[in-house]
């Protein structure tokens, strides 16, 4: 299982911090996520891993008042440097939200319409077969690909949303807590799908479910409030998953990972 | 690993191409913006127009000459040398019917210098300019007045003077007020808000407080949505078919011993209009009822009291600045309509004060449509000047509303 | 001694049984009947309006081939074809709704997409006060603005009395209407689906046109249609400017009578009832309010089910 050679890094952040107004959500966060693996954020509710997750691609430029400090490092530039495009990080790196929101399209155009702005110039009914085929969903739709993707059910609807995002090939796929809003037989589906996907993607995935972190992720980050009451959220704990639910070096994590915590 | 990949620009060509399509979004956002603009623009040139109308040049001309009646200058003339003038000159049965009006030894100089004018002099408006002609081609006016009509004189005059918020109706342009017309507004929107006001509160209500989500309520509420959708000149047309012609006795005030009018009264006027802010005061009430917290009810029920017991003294006090504002905002829009009067049948030609419920009446709008589709420019001034006096009203109507309304919002 | 006051303080009846509060019923009966008035305000147009309407088609010079069939209207000399009063009714909303729909979506667009909040707050105001101004102001503005600036731009073929410039002035009338509630659908749109978009890497136009317009349609076209209803039962902006006389045509520079100009006009003369003249205003009025009703009730539906959707 050890591998000798130097993990390949998809995306490392370094120092950062991510500030709502003045008050800093998140701090001092450094990780280095390793490229073709599933890495599971993991912490209590309102510990930031949510708005972490977002500042791997700059959804939170839509907040008003956060800003960011440090650095977020894709193949060695920072995605917060003064002449990067969000749009492009963006396209780069694709993001599955915990209620699925396909748009209210067919269900072929949910999965063209991202690849279309993007410029594609390729078959676009193949795309959307492999996208398809690539969450698992193209067996059961592929007779009704101009219905509305309103008329699928909700695990279906998350699988189109995770295919809408392979099919612009993005480098890293973030995942906010995907199947939250899933009953255990969908949610198994989209765990599995998470197996198939880490041989092409790197996955990020921020869950509060302790068993699905142990299921999928290959690393883990264990976040919590910072001890010294301020309401930030940090990185107290990273790395491989086993370690985590076995041997965890921080006590918090362990209290955590054992239900211990209150 | 995947065919595909190939087909996306990459790099350099994908910078182009996101290039292209933030050129193409800022064009559009410029096009969205100016879109906001030209509705402003509207707003901007609709308010110019008025107010370029009710000011201006007007060239004039005394049909008799004022020598004929005094050799002093008519502006150097004191309160009794006006009257003399007037008692001479008038016939004995003018002076008469003005004396009883009015017993003239009470009006003002003002107003007898404007008689004068009015009945001896007389005076004839040829022709009048706006106020952006009257400024920037002063000069070119001067000499085209002086070549079309050499008689007559030039003047620069606002048409919007104290003295025409003050006078009554008049045939002539240059004497014409808007006195009856706001008086014939008040009185009709006074009575539709004291008839709408209770019935719509006490609908609003019904529907917040007691009906529960049966079919009848349903199709109340519905109801009162498409009401309020209905044009208003329909409302007029039901105005004419039951307030004027079957509610006549009633509404002429004939039930009550007033003679000499028909149904087409202030009375039916304002139950008209009442009808049709009646949805919209059920609407802006149900608004501020439901803006009124759970919890106070909750409390009020909670140490006994009956529901009718909780609306009075919790539900209503608490909901009463917004239903106030809902019925301001009733009233700028009651003051504002004039297809429902023009069906019920407002008179175009009242000099005399409305004096009661069954009096007959004209209204500001009235006066505005009237004026402005006359063909001669002088009543198109005058329909720019009570065009300024019904929008000052407005004005002032919302910003009470305004006030109110942050008063409430402060509170919550 | 001690033993019956406690007795005594601890019986108290208790009596919970419903007591008939006659006020209280009474003040519930009357605010139902101020609820129920509505219903009845309702039906009294309809009974109205049809009573007279009946009578003017119970005429036996009235037939439904004439009414339907002939292009002149002057029920005073037997003229009962009702065409001139509607394809002026419609060339002038026509014309109303090509001038607000484009505005009116896209200073929406701008105000929920692209202004700030600060701007919004500052600007929609000036919107509101667009659509608080009498409409017999706008009358004033399309006779003596739009029509000289119309003769101006097209020439002497642009009659005193016109369509269009009724027409583009009532558009002005309506764009408020049409913009904010246009406004109100953009900004129901759940920010999951905006989200959504910008993480497939959208620009903001991307989203705000591929994805966010196309998730409020249905309450543009709601606002659509109230627009079209307004604009159909608006009366000062014709009655001023659109002209006084029944025209068949689809000139919009030629003077035409719509349905609620007529109505406006032949009532606002000495009307005596029990005349042809009478009971054919109610027959158009008529069917202005059917016309306007089915339209408001759609709008409604449509607004409806589309706050199911995001609710």
């Amino acid at each position: 299982m050890k591998n000798n050679q130097t993990p390949e890094i998809a995306i490392e952040t370094k120092n950062l911090f991510i500030f709502y107004g003045s008050f800093a959500a998140v701090s001092e966060v450094n990780l280095k996520i390793e490229k073709q693996k599933v890495t599971a954020i993991i912490g209590p509710s309102g510990c930031g891993k949510s708005t972490l997750l977002r500042a791997f691609n700059r959804m939170n430029d839509f907040v008003p008042s956060s800003y960011v400090t440090g650095e977020v490092l894709l193949s060695g530039q920072n995605l917060y440097g003064s002449n990067i495009d969000p749009v492009e990080v963006r396209r780069r790196i694709g993001m599955v939200f915990q209620k699925p929101n396909p748009f209210p399209k067919s269900i072929y155009e949910n999965i063209a319409w991202g690849a279309r702005i993007n410029g594609f110039k390729g078959n676009m009914d193949e795309l959307v077969e492999q996208s398809l085929r690539g969450a698992a969903l193209w067996e059961e739709v592929k007779d009704q690909l101009q219905k509305s993707a309103y008329e699928l059910s909700g695990g279906q609807q998350q699988r189109l949303c995770i295919a809408r995002t392979i099919a612009i090939q993005p480098d890293i796929i973030l995942m906010d807590e995907p199947a939250s809003a899933l009953d255990p037989i969908s949610t198994l589906r989209i765990e599995e799908l998470m197996q198939e996907l880490k041989k092409n993607y790197t996955i990020i995935i921020v869950t509060h479910n302790m068993q699905q972190a142990a299921r999928v992720s290959d690393y883990t980050a264990m976040m919590m409030l910072e001890k010294d009451g301020s309401r930030s959220g940090t990185v107290i704990e990273f790395s491989e998953t086993k370690k985590i639910f076995t041997n965890p070096k921080d006590k918090r994590t362990e209290d955590y990972v054992t239900g211990r915590f209150g | 690993m995947n065919p595909n990949h190939d087909h996306f620009p990459e790099g350099e060509s994908f910078r182009q191409s996101l290039g292209r399509r933030y050129r193409t979004a800022s064009i559009w956002q410029g096009l969205f913006f100016s879109a906001f603009l030209i509705a402003i623009l509207s707003l901007g040139a609709l308010l110019y127009n008025i107010i370029d109308g009710a000011f201006g040049y007007v060239a004039f001309d005394y049909k008799n000459d004022p020598s004929e009646f005094t050799s002093k200058p008519l502006d150097d003339l004191n309160k009794q040398e006006l009257l003399d003038i007037l008692k001479t000159n008038l016939s004995s049965g003018a002076y008469k019917k003005l004396d009883n009006e009015k017993t003239m030894e009470k009006r003002s100089r003002s107003v007898l210098y404007t008689l004068v004018l009015e009945r001896l002099i007389q005076i004839d408006t040829k022709e009048t300019w706006s106020m952006t002609d009257s400024i920037l081609r002063s000069a070119e006016i001067k000499v085209e007045a002086a070549e079309k009509y050499p008689e007559a004189k030039l003047e620069f005059r606002s048409w919007l003077t104290p003295v025409f918020l003050t006078t009554p109706m008049s045939s002539k342009a240059e004497f014409a007020g808007v006195r009856t017309a706001i008086l014939g507004s008040l009185w009709m929107v006074g009575i539709a808000i004291l008839f709408a006001m209770p019935i719509g509160t006490g609908a609003a209500i019904y529907l917040h407080e007691y009906a529960n989500k049966n079919f009848i309520n349903r199709v109340i509420q519905t109801n009162i949505n498409n009401l309020a959708g209905v044009p208003s000149i329909v409302y007029g047309m039901l105005g004419l078919a039951i307030f004027v012609r079957t509610f006549e006795p009633f509404t002429s005030g004939s039930m009550f011993g007033v003679t000499d009018t028909n149904g087409r009264t202030i009375l039916s006027a304002g139950l008209t209009m009442g009808t049709l802010v009646l949805p919209l005061i059920i609407i802006n009430a149900q608004e501020a009822i439901k803006a009124v917290p759970d919890s106070l009810r909750q409390a009020a029920f909670g140490v006994g009291a009956t529901r009718w017991q909780t609306i009075w003294h919790h539900v209503l006090p608490n909901a009463l600045p917004g239903i106030l504002t809902g019925s301001i905002l009733a009233v700028s829009r009651a003051i504002g309509e004039t297809a429902p009067l023009i069906v019920v049948g407002a008179s175009t030609f009242i000099s005399i004060d409305p004096d009661g419920p069954f009096s007959k009446f004209t209204a500001l709008p009235i006066q505005i449509y009237q004026w402005t589709t006359r063909a001669q420019s002088e009543f198109h001034a005058i329909a720019a000047s009570a065009i300024i006096v019904l929008l000052a009203l407005l004005l002032s109507l919302n910003a009470t509303a305004v006030l109110l309304r942050n008063r409430v919002q402060r509170k919550y | 001694m001690k033993a019956t006051l406690m007795e005594n303080k601890n019986f108290r009846p208790l009596e919970l049984k419903k007591k008939l509060r006659l006020g209280e019923t009474m003040i519930q009966t009357l605010l139902f009947l101020a609820g129920f008035l509505s219903i009845f305000i309702t039906l009294a147009i309809v009974y109205e309006l049809g009573k007279e309407a009946w009578l003017f088609f119970g005429d036996p010079d009235v037939t439904f081939a004439k009414f339907f069939g002939t292009t002149e209207w002057s029920p005073g000399i037997g003229k009962f074809g009702i065409w001139p009063l509607v394809t002026s009714t419609l060339t002038t909303s026509f014309i109303a709704i090509c001038v607000s729909l484009p505005l009116g979506l896209a200073a929406a667009l701008f105000l929920s997409e692209y202004a700030s909040p600060k701007a919004r707050s500052t600007l929609k105001p000036i919107l509101e006060i667009l659509a608080g101004i009498p409409t017999v102001v706008y009358g004033y503005f399309a006779l003596l603005f739009m029509t000289p600036l119309l003769q101006r731009i097209f020439g002497e073929g642009v009659q005193v009395y016109n369509m269009a410039s009724a027409g583009i002035v009532m558009g002005i009338m309506i764009l408020p209407l049409i913009s904010s509630m246009s406004e109100d659908a953009l900004s129901a749109v759940p920010r999951a689906l905006r989200e959504g978009a910008y993480a497939m890497g959208a620009t903001k136009f991307e989203t705000s046109i591929q994805v966010v317009l196309p998730a409020a349609l249905s309450g543009i076209g709601a606002a659509l249609i109230i627009g079209i209803s307004r604009a159909v039962g608006e009366t000062m902006i014709v009655a001023v400017a659109a002209g006084a006389g029944p025209n068949f045509t689809f000139n919009p520079f030629q003077a035409a009578e719509t349905m609620t100009g007529h109505i406006a006009r032949i009532s606002g003369g000495d009307l005596s009832y029990n005349t042809i003249d009478y009971t054919s205003l109610f027959a158009i009025a008529l069917m202005l309010f059917l016309v306007t009703l089915v339209l408001n009730l759609i709008s409604q539906g449509i607004i409806n089910r589309f706050r199911q959707r995001y609710e």
